[in-house]
């Protein structure tokens, strides 16, 4: 009994050390990303505060972002959305759904050479503009396009 | 540890076209169980694509973004034979990175 005891204390005590080493590195990579982390832009509740928070308010339309999304989603849980920038330099491409809860999806930032397209799925709440928020050449753009939702995909 | 992903890169032309599939649960914190409890907010808040090592996409994510993600890019300047590296990490600081090769066009 003692000796099992004794084993399982040891076992544990060992284990106990290894998941705290291996926190500690997490929780120094984790620190890292949340600092990288737009929280005040994600937790912004309206278009014109996330815009700000992306510091892109004024931001001009262009006719140079191509958003392709569906007209009609049936299903907000999956909203196939996909944006095309032809400006040049795009640097970073932000997603944003007018009335959701939260309205910035995503942010991609593509300066380290990929091309100005990105394609994701989001959930939407309810029928929405969807935004496009374009940074190129150090200048914000923007563009949207109205998707209707038959089933809210935020519950 | 999560599920790994699905990568697929086939090459156009210079261009790398890069579909991504994650497993993950995307949980908004807004959602209810069977017993009434809110589910707790659980969402990959960014990924990270590489293409030979050098990172060619850092996105930031919020929960808004659907279940098991899809993440599509493309990439300029890629050859057949190429190294796409793919890492996430979510809010509870899991993380996971898979990698594929650029394929040729078939």
């Amino acid at each position: 009994m003692n000796e099992l005891r004794r084993t399982f204390l040891k076992l544990t005590g060992g284990a106990g050390a290894l998941a705290a080493a291996f926190s500690a590195g997490l929780v120094a990579v984790d620190e890292a990303r949340a600092a990288n982390w737009n929280t005040a832009g994600f937790q912004s509740k309206s278009l014109a505060d996330v815009m700000k928070n992306l510091g892109a308010s004024g931001a001009e339309e262009s006719k140079d972002i191509v958003i392709t999304a569906p007209d009609i989603a049936e299903n907000g849980a999956v909203v196939p959305i996909a944006v095309t920038s032809k400006l040049p330099n795009t640097q970073q491409i932000s997603i944003v759904a007018e009335k959701n809860p939260f309205p910035l999806a995503a942010t991609f930032d593509v300066s380290g050479g990929g091309e100005g397209y990105v394609s994701a799925r989001i959930k939407m709440g309810q029928t929405s503009d969807v935004w496009a928020v374009v940074k190129a050449g150090g200048k914000y753009y923007t563009a949207r396009k109205e998707v209707k939702i038959t089933v809210g995909g935020c519950g | 540890m999560a599920e790994p992903m699905k990568i697929r890169a086939t090459l156009q032309g210079d261009v790398a076209d890069v579909r991504i599939l994650m497993m993950h649960p995307m949980e908004t914190g807004q959602r209810k169980d069977a017993k009434g409890q809110i589910v707790p907010l659980h969402f990959i808040q960014s990924v990270v694509v590489t293409h030979n090592g050098k990172t060619v996409l850092d996105t930031q994510w919020s929960q808004a973004v659907s279940r098991n993600p899809f993440l599509g890019l493309r990439i300029k300047g890629a050859k057949a034979g190429d190294k796409i590296g793919v890492t996430w990490t979510d809010n509870t600081g899991d993380k996971r990175t898979d990698e594929a090769t650029v394929a040729a066009p078939s």
